[in-house]
């Protein structure tokens, strides 16, 4: 088996003694979650921190709790907890959509929300549910606590705005009344990284057309919601030609690259392919929330 | 560093390197060797233990992270003698042909049954569908699992489940 | 389930409507299975044992400048690290490999794949022989790599062997079989002629437990005993001897409980040799076991197989004829594991169920930089790559035609009486019915009904694919005077002892790596010697232990070692006749057997049991002349043929016209495997091997880039079905009993494997019809069914 070279290992009790080990062992430290992603970088070699530091115990960020009209939502919230509030669900189906579709039942009880975002793979499915919901990121370090949004949380491939001395805490969510949400995957097989993806969160006004939409998408090379769709949905009735164009507008802005799970000219159309599927399912959604 | 844990019922205590991989543990400072490991990137399953009741890949969980726990392993299903059902379900209908992946199935079902008494067989795929057998096409380990939640009190015993559930 | 027989039943084989033995009992391996009491390899500790671990290549082709071991070995948990270098010395650096080729055991001049071996490092634990790994410093000097076996005969191609004198090419056989101006000349005058290119990638058969072995030699008294992850433990045992200079008798190989082996686990790897060689270096034990990249990245794959497929007919849809060239990528070194005189394993077979005039193939093997192998994957000497082109053929050829495919398929089979049937190749097939099979898959599948839905659904652009394939497998080798591995005779024994209280044990030399041999051997000697199978032991897995015979692949060990069981318990049947005849005072042609007991003829009354008999044997009965004082034989059974199996499969699929994501809704699945044993063992095999094929059809392969690194080192990229892939199967049976065979079985591991492919890529074909599309090359991924739908086969990745 692979093994992962030498390190000291350090769990932490508390988020404030997490902050004080990142400060005591610095850039050599680095904190683990579930670990799906860094033990097996680890055991590649392709990682070597010299302190592992172990924020499990933090139950303190393992909470889903509605607050006014946010969701608020602990970094060490697990995949399967995600998957398994009917909360959540409700108020956010892509969640569910999502979740169902990230890694196996197996790594969902041990991965997290946190660490999936702070991982920040291009292909990590929870990164672009954050996007279009436009979650907020609660951090913490030393210099305090700051409420970033997507935009500035995401830094790019496997990059995230979290410093090293600092923790990501916290996801919020804002409710929002008729409002529906979805995300299509496209994998090779159940549990495999996304060829890719897409998700949509639709809210509408009291008269059905689309007050406000966002779009995203997973493993295309979007690393940010789709302004542009957002924009043509705005103010309009949902229909199948609006779908349509805004899927012609996500398969002209991506930039994805061939690989084993496909060519390129194959992965923009599932930008549009998919980005249609996911609109069309969040405004069912969005309507059946308003019926309702 | 110093590591305790709770293991089929049992507290042990050892002194290990602090990246000695749960799955190691288990079998190498313990002797446990009935859970296997298949890969090294937590994608075959074959590794699962349930750890405070939950499945997880032990080859992607560090001891030291297990430690203070509770850990069940294969050898931790039968009670006394008698067999857990899933065990006689995996028997009574082929669940198992290598018997490599085995131990991690029968976890994994074992943790699905006391959530969910009588899952339909689309939600035992699920539930197995981060493990890989590559011997029986899963179905007959669908069929198992049916077989323990049909009989929840182990085999030879009337169970008022076998009026309600479908083979 | 339907049973149709028609044929007149093979007296060896009993009652046709009954399975053998006893029929479904559970199997005797799985008490200690389910309780986590299974012995692998990895679970072997030895005392002072240390651990090996291999510094692989991190590149495809590259001159080997130089190796400095000095860090590693001041790592003060290292115990030795071994170079080609110390190899060479030892005259163990090239080992004989089971293609008559040879192959490094660690790299002394050059690199030919990504993933060779090295170094290798022995160490006081597994940790510390992993983390001396980085401390050996490897230059290499990097050459252009042959990546695409289509340019291997290129004049200007790297010539990857050029340790071998006078070699200047990648050639490594030219070899071809059937009448090529017979078969020409029909195709001449045919009227319909189809080609097809069909590419069968090469994929990996990845068992959950990957290969390893414990080493322990004995210096004192020159012996060795090697624990390893084999599936023949015998061969190994000789190779050994040979390899490495140990005198075969103090050689003991124990191959123990195996996670499975797929052909995997057949050839010898140099993690074994390098396993004995650390432990004769360092006095002590030596474990070495591979992790899931080197699993994937240098023990043998299969297939890989680029095939011209050409089929000739009458405009009515007679098939008259079928021609093929085969490119083969053999990797770096040849060391496929299969029959001496067959360099293109049985793909002969291509001719498949079908009655034709004339057939021809012709099949050329390269060298690549590539990880070697070939033959693995439950291919069955490569059954598989000639039942999924000829399948695929005949699909073609009834769209050209226009025609049902199944009707195709019936209009062409070879008929029941034409048994024995002499192919166009040189097999001679032993039995068969295979319009009931088809018929009774058809039925089973509600063929007709499925091809209305089909057409209704079209009519609303929905994408529903109806798959069928029909195979012939070949397994069962020898006989010995036809079928070698490396000069050792393909067939195998068996030794039974019943003892005084009427016990038995049986010893086999085939190794079971999940089939359930330990039951169903047990219950061969049940039905043959009326005692249960509880009280008949098995033994299998250690040369010291068991007769001498070439292991289980290749589906051989029914078809032979149950050949060999059958015959070791008539013959133990026969002298008990003699006892039985001592004990009653009665000359034994007076006895008749029932099961279990031999019995005065018209006065049943009197007899003995065969517990009694095996007494009698062991106490002081007075034997006649010439009769042991045990209950004991052996025998060693050389098949006079091979074993013919076959089956019907239908597969459904649905495909996602937006994503190209292919859906196997049913697959129904009738196999023929002669004689049956125990039917549940029998449904499991079939299982599997489904699941194989919905595997290679959808996702598995192992592909490079161009500088030859390999894309699919760990199951991140090797993608193999979960639960969630596969449906559930629907299974059904005729019996066709094995005319040769002692109890007329002929083998099921590996034929749903080789059957279940041509029938999932037909069925997505199918569902593509309205696009045109006539072939997808697997794995049949949403990219690739997508791009076929756009009009282009495969995508360019």
């Amino acid at each position: 088996m692979q093994i992962p070279a030498p390190f000291d290992y350090v769990r932490a009790t508390t988020v404030d003694n997490a902050l004080e080990l990142l400060a005591r062992y610095g850039p050599e430290s680095r904190v683990v979650a579930g670990g799906h992603s860094l033990l097996p970088m680890m055991k590649l070699r392709l990682s070597r921190p010299e302190w592992l530091i172990d924020i499990n115990d933090l139950y303190e960020l393992d909470f889903i709790l509605r607050d006014g009209n946010k969701l608020r939502v602990g970094a060490m919230t697990r995949h399967t907890t995600l998957l398994e509030s009917d909360e959540v669900a409700a108020l956010f189906p892509i969640v569910r959509d999502a979740e169902l579709v990230i890694a196996d039942p197996v790594v969902r009880n041990r991965g997290t929300i946190g660490g999936s975002l702070c991982q920040a793979d291009p292909a990590e499915d929870l990164s672009t549910v954050c996007d279009v919901l436009a979650a907020e990121a609660v951090i913490r370090g030393p210099r305090g606590e700051r409420i970033l949004s997507m935009s500035e949380f995401h830094r790019g491939p496997y990059e995230t705005a979290v410093g090293q001395d600092e923790l990501l805490c916290e996801l919020r969510f804002g409710i929002r009344p008729r409002s529906g949400s979805a995300y299509e995957k496209v994998e090779r097989r159940v549990g495999d990284w996304a060829v890719g993806a897409a998700g949509a969160a639709v809210t509408l006004a009291a008269d059905g057309t689309v007050d406000d939409a966002a779009v995203g998408l997973t493993a295309l090379g979007l690393d940010h919601p789709l302004a542009e769709a957002a924009a043509v949905l705005r103010g309009r009735r949902p229909d199948e030609e609006l779908f349509a164009r805004a899927g012609t507008l996500a398969a002209a802005a991506c930039d994805p690259v061939a690989d084993q799970r496909g060519p390129v000219d194959y992965k923009r159309h599932l930008a549009d392919e998919l980005t249609k599927r996911a609109l069309r399912r969040a405004c069912d959604r969005a309507a059946q929330m308003q019926e309702g | 560093m110093q590591i305790s844990m709770t293991v089929n019922g049992t507290d042990v205590t050892s002194e290990i390197e602090p990246r000695v991989l749960l799955v190691h543990y288990i079998r190498e400072v313990l002797g446990l060797t009935g859970t296997h490991w298949g890969c090294d990137t937590s994608n075959c399953g074959t590794c699962v233990v349930l750890m405070d009741g939950q499945p997880v890949k032990s080859c992607t969980v560090l001891a030291a992270m297990a430690a203070g726990h509770d850990i069940r392993t294969v050898e931790g299903l039968a009670t006394g003698g008698t067999l857990d059902p899933v065990q006689q379900g995996f028997m009574e209908e082929h669940g198992l042909q290598c018997g490599f992946c085995t131990p991690g199935m029968m976890l994994t079902a074992r943790a699905l049954l006391d959530k969910n008494p009588h899952p339909d067989d689309t939600e035992i795929r699920q539930a197995i569908s981060g493990q890989i057998c590559r011997c029986t096409g899963y179905a007959t380990i669908v069929r198992s699992v049916q077989w323990a939640a049909a009989h929840p009190a182990g085999p030879g015993l009337e169970d008022a489940a076998d009026t309600e559930v479908k083979a | 389930m339907t049973v149709i027989h028609d044929r007149p039943s093979n007296p060896a084989a009993g009652d046709e409507d009954r399975p053998i033995g006893y029929g479904r009992i559970q199997r005797k391996e799985d008490p200690r299975f389910v309780r986590g009491q299974g012995h692998y390899l990895d679970d072997i500790v030895l005392p002072g044992m240390l651990h090996g671990a291999i510094l692989r290549a991190p590149v495809a082709h590259a001159r080997l400048v130089s190796i400095d071991t000095t860090n590693a070995l001041a790592h003060p948990k290292v115990v030795a690290v071994i170079t080609g270098k110390d190899l060479l010395g030892l005259k163990l650096a090239w080992a004989p490999t089971l293609s008559a080729d040879v192959q490094a055991v660690l790299v002394t001049d050059k690199v030919r794949f990504q993933g060779q071996e090295v170094a290798f490092v022995v160490a006081e634990d597994r940790y510390a022989a992993r983390d001396a790994l980085e401390l050996i410093d490897v230059e290499y000097d990097v050459l252009p790599p042959l990546v695409d076996a289509r340019k291997a005969l290129d004049p200007d191609a790297p010539v990857i062997r050029d340790e071998i004198e006078g070699r200047t090419d990648n050639r490594i056989f030219d070899w071809e079989i059937g009448d090529k101006a017979e078969t020409d000349a029909v195709f001449a005058s045919a009227d319909v002629v189809v080609s097809q290119e069909v590419v069968y990638p090469r994929v990996h058969p990845a068992p959950m437990e990957t290969c390893g072995a414990v080493a322990d030699f004995d210096a004192v008294n020159g012996r060795l005993t090697l624990y390893e992850t084999t599936q023949a433990p015998h061969v190994h045992r000789t190779l050994f001897a040979i390899v490495a200079g140990i005198p075969e008798h103090k050689i003991r190989i124990v191959s123990p409980d195996i996670g499975g082996g797929f052909g995997n686990k057949v050839g010898i790897y140099p993690g074994y040799i390098l396993a004995v060689v650390g432990s004769i270096v360092s006095g002590r034990p030596v474990k070495w076991v591979e992790d899931r990249s080197e699993n994937l990245m240098s023990t043998s794959f299969a297939r890989d197989y680029i095939m011209q497929g050409e089929i000739a007919a009458t405009k009515e849809g007679k098939i008259l004829a079928l021609r093929t060239h085969v490119l083969a990528d053999h990797g770096a070194f040849n060391a496929t594991a299969q029959p001496t005189k067959n360099p293109a394993g049985f793909f002969s077979i291509f001719t498949g169920s079908y009655d034709l005039l004339a057939a021809h193939c012709s099949v050329t093997g390269v060298y690549t930089n590539k990880a070697p192998g070939g033959v693995a994957y439950a291919c069955s000497f490569r059954v598989t790559e000639a039942v999924y082109l000829v399948e695929r053929m005949v699909d073609v050829l009834a769209r050209k035609l226009n025609m049902d495919p199944a009707e195709l398929r019936l209009k062409n089979f070879i008929k029941p009486e034409q048994f024995p049937y002499a192919n166009k190749t040189g097999w001679v097939y032993d039995s068969g019915n295979y319009e009931a099979a088809m018929r009774l898959s058809m039925q089973l599948a509600g063929y007709e009904d499925l091809r209305r839905e089909q057409a209704e659904k079209r009519e609303r652009g929905e994408l529903m694919g109806i798959g069928v394939s029909f195979f012939t497998e070949v397994v069962g080798a020898g006989p010995r005077k036809h079928f070698d591995i490396v000069g050792l005779g393909m067939a195998d024994g068996a030794e039974l002892r019943v003892h005084p209280t009427g016990k038995a044990v049986v010893r086999i030399s085939v190794q079971s790596q999940g089939q359930g041999h330990e039951t169903t051997f047990a219950q061969i000697v049940a039905e043959e010697l009326g005692i249960p199978p509880e009280d008949i032991e098995v033994v299998h897995g250690d040369t010291d232990q068991t007769p001498f015979g070439l292991g289980t692949y290749g589906s051989r060990s029914t078809p032979v070692s149950g050949g060999a069981v059958a015959l070791v318990a008539r013959k133990v049947r026969e002298k008990a006749k003699l006892i039985a005849g001592a004990m009653l005072e009665t000359r034994p042609e007076d006895l008749e057997w029932e099961k279990g007991r031999w019995f005065v003829k018209g006065d049943p009354s009197v007899g003995k049991t065969i517990a009694e008999i095996a007494m009698g044997a062991h106490g002081t009965v007075a034997l006649p002349e010439g009769v042991d004082g045990n209950l004991d034989a052996e025998v060693t059974y050389d098949p006079p043929n091979l074993t013919f199996p076959f089956g019907a499969y239908i597969c459904v699929v649905d495909v996602d016209p937006g994503t190209g994501q292919v859906k196997v809704r049913r697959f129904i699945a009738v196999d023929d495997c002669g004689t049956r044993i125990n039917p549940m063992i029998i449904e499991g095999q079939v299982h599997g091997g489904l699941t194989d094929g919905v595997g290679m059809a959808l996702m598995e392969i192992i592909e490079f880039d161009e500088a030859g690194n390999c894309l699919a080192g760990s199951f991140m990229d090797y993608l193999i079905p979960t639960a969630m892939e596969v449906p559930d199967w629907e299974t059904g049976f005729t019996v066709t009993p094995s005319p040769h065979h002692p109890i007329g079985a002929k083998g099921i591991g590996e034929s749903a494997t080789v059957g279940s492919p041509p029938a999932i890529v037909n069925a997505i074909v199918d569902a593509l019809a309205p696009f045109g599309v006539t072939h997808v090359d697997m794995p049949c991924t949403p990219a690739r069914v997508w791009a076929a739908m756009q009009g282009r086969a495969r995508p360019p990745i």
